[in-house]
């Protein structure tokens, strides 16, 4: 089977994705917003023409509130980010923004959190990730136990968790990129999305595993003695059309979220398409395919053939 | 083997059955309705705070000095004339550093947070008024009694005692109040001169007990025999102990979006919601044909069956929910897509298309049951460990994922088995083949 015979290069193709993604994490970082940095955020919007950026930055600076990022958002509207605003300071910036009350503002949303607060949001949001990933894993060693032969059923769950990883770095790799370039900024949505990446990934792996399992089991049955690569190249070309297939349609429905939902949901629906695409690939060139590596590795009695002799 | 009218009249009884639930999602959206969906105060427009609690001076009883915390403010957002304010006690999770008690106070369509932010923060009153005439009205405003110079200075403590002589009913609770010297003789003084009338426990301006006076009070001891529950004593001594704020509280996060704001990204998730949904049907009906037409109507069911769920329980909708609910109804089509793959090998190799149909279901089980239950242990961590935000996307996910198990087990099934035919003919193997296939081809090895 094809992908499972040409697994080496493919595996190189995704590492060298994968060693993109955090060369661009490292480089461009991923800027914490207010939700996890603690801040403030004030986004007016104008009723009359917005003002001049260079004017309203003057204005805010004159505040002297520390390090400021004066955006404009919209086609009227400016967002402005600051260090913890209390009330008073709140409304001095609102009064800033509206050049001393001659220009007619409403304020579409103020936000502001506390660094103790940012920071325990962080570690919450880290914590989610880390519990799920775990989670996930133990399922996995439970739910394939029963084919614990050639391959111990932890191996799968190994596997999956190497597949999350991935696909939890791609994406944030591509959102760093994406911050670098139009300011975004890490925040509860994006974990959120993040989060989901790692739902819909698992079930994607979870699927040809499925496949594997039920393959195993069949064999065990009938008596017969595939080597292990052949039943997971076997697995993987069954259950291509479905992958492809789901992939599409959640694709269509994120792309929708994308163009049409609104602009606080476009990064997330972003970093969502992205992450189902990796979460795609991912399922069919790595997972499947590390199983035998790993097989060789852990499983000394199973049965596996030469790569470089063709079925 | 179930018959074939038997199979017809289940998928009937499955219609109607959405049928009526649809009904009641579409006719419950007016701003009357008590099932109409709650919009989060993203959405909605609104203001939320979460106030820090210094509970480090209270040695004893922490947890009833910040119910009765909440209490207070709940008392005080009540008068300020929010509609279903939102006020609850959290904590920060162990996991993050030193827990600190936390007040979360949620307002929609508040968006004037100076205004809220002064009615939380003021220091409230406790007084003592005289009702006008005897056991005049019991009138929750300050209308109808005189001010008696009485207030919560004078008093020292209250405390909550049971007895059973007094008023003869067993058990009944009472409350004591204990008041400081010059209150004392205040109180022994009002009360020599009203025995009779009512005298009118008022906090922050609004009646919270009316007892009347029985006799001559003296030596500084006030006993309210209110006709009340052990409950409302007990949350009656909490407001007169603490007839100051309990607990200082300083206020961390403060969010508010403007109700355009909101507006606009209500509006955005619903199309966005409604374009992904045709999307995915129609991909579904053109690769997967009639199989894709069952399909699309489970998902119509499903997305039915899900807003239900969303009035009914309630869940609050925020911005991440409805993202939850467009991936939820992408994983929802999965099952489907599982379920058609494997019935088409089955075709394939020959089986009829009734017979097809089963052994595809049976496959596709433990795929789907596996996918789904993590999902479904992802959506609980979630919501287990997350922030309100995160917490709000993994509800709408979860139910959502356990009503797209029901809907690809349950309602695919009952539809297709309804209208597959024993065996296949040519149009028959067309319709059910997808993609590409003509589905006439010989069986392949």
């Amino acid at each position: 089977m094809y992908i499972v015979d040409h697994r080496t290069p493919f595996f190189a193709i995704t590492g060298a994705l994968l060693a993109i993604s955090l060369g661009a994490i490292v480089f461009f970082r991923l800027p914490l917003s207010i939700d996890f940095a603690g801040g403030s955020l004030v986004e007016v919007s104008y009723t009359d023409a917005r003002p001049e950026l260079s004017v309203v930055t003057a204005a805010i600076h004159q505040l002297a509130l520390g390090e400021v990022s004066v955006r404009e958002s919209g086609t009227s509207a400016i967002t402005v980010r600051t260090r913890t605003l209390s009330p008073e300071e709140h409304d001095k910036v609102l009064l800033a923004l509206s050049n001393n009350n001659t220009q007619a503002l409403t304020e579409l949303r103020f936000n502001s959190i506390g660094p103790s607060m940012g920071a325990e949001l962080g570690k919450k949001a880290l914590y989610a990730l880390l519990g799920i990933i775990a989670a996930i894993m133990l399922y996995i060693a439970w739910a394939f136990r029963t084919v614990s032969k050639p391959v111990s059923s932890w191996i799968y769950g190994l596997v999956v968790v190497i597949i999350l990883i991935h696909d939890v770095l791609v994406p944030a790799g591509f959102y760093a990129v994406l911050g670098h370039y139009t300011g975004s900024q890490v925040d509860s949505l994006f974990v959120v999305a993040l989060l989901a990446i790692l739902g819909y990934s698992v079930n994607d792996t979870i699927v040809i595993f499925d496949r594997i399992r039920e393959h195993l089991r069949t064999n065990e049955h009938d008596k017969l003695v595939e080597p292990f690569d052949v039943t997971v190249g076997k697995s993987v070309t069954e259950t291509l059309g479905r992958s492809i297939n789901t992939s599409l349609t959640v694709a269509l429905a994120l792309l929708a979220l994308v163009f049409i939902g609104s602009k606080e949901t476009m990064d997330f629906a972003l970093v969502l398409l992205v992450g189902v695409v990796a979460g795609t690939y991912s399922s069919i060139l790595l997972a499947a395919p590390l199983l035998i590596p790993l097989a060789k590795r852990f499983a000394k009695d199973a049965v596996i053939t030469d790569t470089k002799k063709k079925r | 083997m179930q018959s074939r009218l038997s199979r017809i009249f289940s998928a009937l009884v499955v219609l109607v059955l959405a049928g009526l639930l649809g009904w009641f999602v579409l006719s419950t959206n007016g701003a009357d309705s008590k099932y109409r969906v709650k919009q989060g105060l993203d959405l909605a427009g609104g203001t939320e705070l979460v106030y820090r609690a210094d509970t480090s001076a209270i040695t004893s009883d922490t947890q009833g000095a910040l119910n009765s915390l909440r209490d207070v403010i709940d008392r005080r957002i009540n008068q300020f004339g929010v509609a279903e304010p939102l006020i609850q006690l959290e904590r920060s999770s162990a996991l993050a550093g030193t827990p600190e008690d936390r007040l979360l106070v949620e307002l929609p369509g508040v968006t004037d947070v100076t205004a809220a932010k002064d009615a939380i923060g003021r220091t409230p009153i406790l007084e003592f008024k005289l009702g006008v005439g005897a056991t005049s009205t019991s009138a929750s405003t300050s209308a109808g009694y005189i001010d008696t110079g009485l207030t919560g200075r004078y008093l020292s403590s209250a405390e909550l005692q049971f007895s059973n002589t007094t008023t003869g009913v067993a058990n009944s609770p009472v409350v004591i109040l204990h008041f400081n010297d010059e209150g004392a003789k205040l109180f022994e003084k009002i009360t020599a001169e009203n025995v009779g009338k009512e005298l009118a426990v008022f906090l922050d301006g609004v009646v919270i007990s009316a007892p009347t006076i029985q006799e001559v009070i003296a030596g500084g001891n006030a006993t309210i025999t209110g006709r009340f529950t052990a409950q409302e004593a007990r949350t009656l001594v909490q407001n007169l102990n603490f007839g100051a704020l309990p607990v200082p509280i300083t206020l961390i996060s403060n969010d508010t979006v403007g109700p355009t704001l909101g507006a606009q990204a209500y509006n955005a998730g619903l199309h966005a919601s409604i374009i992904g949904f045709l999307l995915v049907a129609l991909f579904m009906i053109l690769w997967y044909r009639l199989p894709g037409i069952i399909a699309t109507l489970a998902l119509v069911i499903y997305v039915i069956i899900t807003i239900a769920i969303i009035k009914v329980v309630p869940v609050t909708l925020t911005a991440s929910g409805i993202a939850g609910f467009i991936l939820s109804i992408g994983l929802a089509v999965d099952a489907n897509v599982l379920i058609f793959e494997r019935m088409k090998e089955e075709l394939k190799a020959g089986k009829g298309a009734q017979e097809a149909a089963t052994i595809g279901f049976g496959r596709a089980w433990p795929a789907i049951r596996d996918g789904h239950l993590t999902m479904i242990i992802s959506a609980i961590i979630l919501f287990w460990v997350g922030t309100s935000l995160i917490k709000g996307f993994a509800l709408v996910f979860g139910f959502g994922v356990i009503t797209s198990l029901i809907s690809a087990v349950f309602i695919s099934r009952v539809f297709l088995r309804a209208i597959l035919p024993e065996e296949g003919g040519r149009v028959m193997r067309f319709l059910l083949s997808s993609g590409f296939h003509t589905g006439t081809s010989a069986p392949k090895k």
